[in-house]
């Protein structure tokens, strides 16, 4: 693996060998920012005075972040309502719970919804972290119709008078069209009470250029209003995230990075755009 | 999978094709084009650059060879395939029983690469081919993990050892060797080992990961993995190789559209072989892996032999031949055999995954095809019947507007949708009826007559599709008939 701030700092000032450009064409692919965005900056780098490579880089990958907003939307006279969607295992059902920790630390009063009544034990994980925050969780029989779920949470957080509802979806390929349909029933359910403010995507860190399709589908599907991008505290550098802000204008708002509920935070462009670059 | 990759190479290959004779210059041209479909396709960029280099010498090495064939560019494509199978682990490997039972097979990953859901279609396949396999639910971290083993192994009806609550509360590698004893003393033939999933940096849990293997011995230890990974697989698959250790790589979520380039970096840094492909979410999505079926794949050949076994499967269904009974003793075809029978149609898996499989289906005509087609139908129809109560199910005619209405908002659907579903199957069950005076039983499985439709007996529906199909879509119609 490339040491890409180690051959910044050999070639600052040097002049470049086309091996030290193949290094970092490879960093910025092992980050998986994809063969052609990579092909696009390495040209754009390649046009500028060595010592000016990194803050060349560093600078157009900023330009690809989305300008839509970062922060997590809500209300003062009406519930808000968040739609945690995603792909199987990606962190949903964890991701659910990390935000209900966050907006426990902010005094708002919450209520989660698991919609996922389909994988095995999905209701009882999300029952156990209502449990250990404290918040109550709107479930369903096994095997039922998610929508239905959504509409009683909903009901009942407006009953409740609770600030924010977060409803965990089953896991779905968004390939799968069916399903995708499924999840659009679920969102026009709930706006039959209220409105959906936010869709969260949850995309994991490991995921390949696959990811980039995923949001387009989910974007089609569910109107995706934000990522959340998972498992940061592994090996992988989650780059496909800036792939998708930048075809999709979709913007990361928090960053998960661990298994338990404070493993969590709003999205911080330097340090995931240093962490792209610094290998 | 391998969708890009496997356009990309036709593509390629096209343009080979239109040469004859093939220069030096040419071989370059097409090897700079394979390691760019791979590299987008997320294989390794070192195992993309080995694998692009080992086509150019080889096919520089036999190009006199190749330019006297008939066919020089049917040479070059051969050789690309070959180097594919050998990457993705030369022969299909299977499981190695112990000599002295119970063989122990221990799963390994990253945190939602699938293992849990693994677990119990592992045990579904080793259980149907006559073993006696126990579960052992070592994952005491992930919240409610044991009951989801739990879930999964009563739904294959494998007993589950589960002494643990999980959550935070245990010892996984006690369990993990309580387990073992269990099996013995119960004399289960094999041991499937579920384990907390966990990251390549995370020395901690990587040395509790060895700490359990070492506890067990297994025989097998298998290393999950989400066929979605980008480039992190290299490095991932290295930190478990190291820390555990690993005999074989199980490959989940194929039934997506990921491109899949992690399974052929995984096998070709790690040396090892690829030993089963996840399907989907059911428990009989599930597939041994055969490299040389998945290089056709890759290269636009299709995959027949998955097509036809999987047929074989839904055709064989307990439903299927509940419903010949029924059908031969003339009871009546109600709303539930119904259901039963999209349940039998949903377990042939996705039509556009089967569809996937045919020979050509990468290519653009087809592939066009293919996107339009979807399972939707199928899963409208079955959420319509769900929202029925059982008197309904049972008996149609109690169908009047109000219940109809509650059956509209309960599925999600318009009345005029319940309407002429119900219409349909009335439709179908006069049918049925009047077929039950004739002769043979139903050959096709049930719900193949059409999508979302009650199956039509064979007979009928034979005369029919010669009037004229029902579908627009030619691969739609060619299941149809
Ligand atoms: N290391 C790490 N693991 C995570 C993170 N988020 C979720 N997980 C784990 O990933 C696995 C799947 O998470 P889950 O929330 O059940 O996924 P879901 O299927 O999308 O609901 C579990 O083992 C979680 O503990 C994260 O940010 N870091
Ligand atoms: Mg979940």
């Amino acid at each position: 693996m490339a040491l890409f701030s180690k051959l910044l700092a050999k070639i600052r000032g040097s002049s470049i060998s086309s091996g030290d450009w193949e290094e970092i064409e490879r960093s910025l692919i092992e980050s998986d920012l994809g063969a052609t965005n990579t092909k696009e900056i390495i040209e754009l780098a390649k046009k500028v005075r060595s010592d000016e490579i990194e803050s060349a880089i560093t600078d157009e990958l900023r330009k690809w972040l989305s300008a839509n907003s970062r922060d997590l939307a809500s209300n003062f006279d009406r519930v808000t309502t968040i739609l945690i969607v995603g792909v199987n295992g990606t962190g949903k059902t964890t991701s659910s719970a990390k935000l209900v920790a966050n907006l426990n630390s902010k005094n708002k009063k919450v209520i989660l919804a698991a919609a996922d009544t389909f994988r095995a034990a999905a209701t009882e994980q999300l029952q156990t972290w209502g449990e250990r925050l404290g918040v109550r969780v709107v479930i369903g029989p096994q095997n039922g119709d998610p929508a239905s779920v959504a509409f009683d949470a909903i009901t009942k957080a407006k009953e409740s008078g609770c600030e924010y509802l977060i409803v965990d979806t089953a896991g779905r390929l968004h390939t799968k069209s069916g399903l995708m349909d499924e999840l659009g029933k679920v969102r026009r359910v709930i706006e039959k009470v209220s409105p959906v403010d936010e869709v969260l995507l949850v995309v994991d860190a490991t995921t390949g250029q696959n990811g980039i399709t995923q949001a387009k589908l989910f974007m089609e599907s569910v109107a995706v209003t934000g990522l959340i991008l998972t498992k940061m505290d592994g090996s992988a550098k989650g780059g496909v995230a800036l792939a998708i802000e930048r075809e999709t204008g979709i913007p990361i708002k928090f960053i998960g990075t661990g298994e338990s509920a404070a493993d969590f935070a709003p999205f911080d462009a330097q340090s995931y755009l240093s962490g792209l670059i610094v290998n | 999978m391998f969708d890009n990759l496997a356009s990309k190479f036709s593509s390629a290959f096209s343009s080979l094709r239109g040469k004859g004779r093939l220069k030096s210059g040419d071989i370059s041209e097409i090897v700079a084009e394979i390691k760019s479909a791979l590299l987008d396709s997320d294989v390794a960029i070192s195992v993309a650059e080995d694998f692009t280099q080992k086509i150019q010498e080889r096919a520089e090495l036999v190009l006199d060879e190749v330019n006297k064939s008939t066919n020089p560019s049917q040479a070059i494509f051969n050789i690309v395939n070959e180097e594919l199978i050998t990457i993705l682990g030369g022969s299909a490997r299977r499981i190695r029983f112990a000599k002295k039972p119970p063989t122990v097979i221990l799963l390994t990953g990253l945190q939602g690469a699938g293992k849990t859901s693994l677990a119990g279609k592992l045990a579904k396949y080793l259980k149907d081919q006559g073993n006696t396999p126990l579960l052992v639910a070592s994952d005491l971290q992930r919240p409610n993990a044991v009951t989801q083993l739990q879930v999964v192994g009563e739904s294959v009806k494998v007993p589950v050892f589960a002494p643990e609550p999980g959550n935070g509360v245990g010892d996984p590698i006690r369990v993990a060797k309580d387990g073992i004893k269990f099996a013995q003393d119960k004399l289960h033939n094999i041991v499937i080992v579920d384990t907390a999933g966990r990251l390549g940096v995370d020395a901690e849990l990587m040395e509790q990961a060895k700490k359990i293997r070492d506890a067990i011995e297994p025989d097998e230890v298998l290393y999950v993995v989400d066929a979605m990974v980008g480039q992190d697989a290299v490095r991932t698959a290295l930190a478990f190789q190291e820390g555990v250790g690993f005999d074989a790589v199980v490959l989940t979520k194929l039934d997506g559209d990921a491109r899949g380039g992690a399974a052929l970096s995984i096998t070709q840094v790690t040396g090892k072989p690829i030993i089963f492909a996840a399907t989907g979410e059911k428990v009989t999505d599930f597939d041994l892996f055969y490299p040389d079926r998945m290089a056709s794949r890759i290269l636009g050949l299709g995959d027949i032999q998955t097509l036809a076994e999987q047929a074989k499967n839904a055709l064989d269904s307990e439903t299927t031949a509940k419903l010949e009974k029924k059908f031969v003793e003339g009871e009546d075809f109600t709303l539930d055999d119904f259901l039963a029978q999209l349940e039998a149609m949903k377990k042939m898996g996705s039509m556009t995954k089967l569809l996937g499989m045919i020979p050509g289906a990468n290519s653009g005509a087809m592939k066009k095809q293919l996107e339009q087609f979807d399972d939707s139908e199928l899963i409208k129809t079955q959420a319509i019947v769900q929202s029925m109560t059982p008197l309904e199910r049972n008996d149609p005619k109690v169908l009047n507007g109000s219940r109809r209405s509650r059956i509209a908002k309960g599925s999600g659907r318009e009345v005029s949708e319940v309407n002429s579903l119900v219409e349909r199957f009335t439709g179908a069950q006069k049918m049925m009826k009047q077929m039950r005076t004739g002769k043979g039983g139903m050959t096709l499985p049930p719900g193949m007559g059409g999508m979302g439709m009650p199956a039509a007996p064979i007979k009928k529906q034979q005369s029919q599709s010669k009037k004229k199909s029902r579908s627009g879509n030619p691969a739609k119609r060619a299941l149809e008939s």
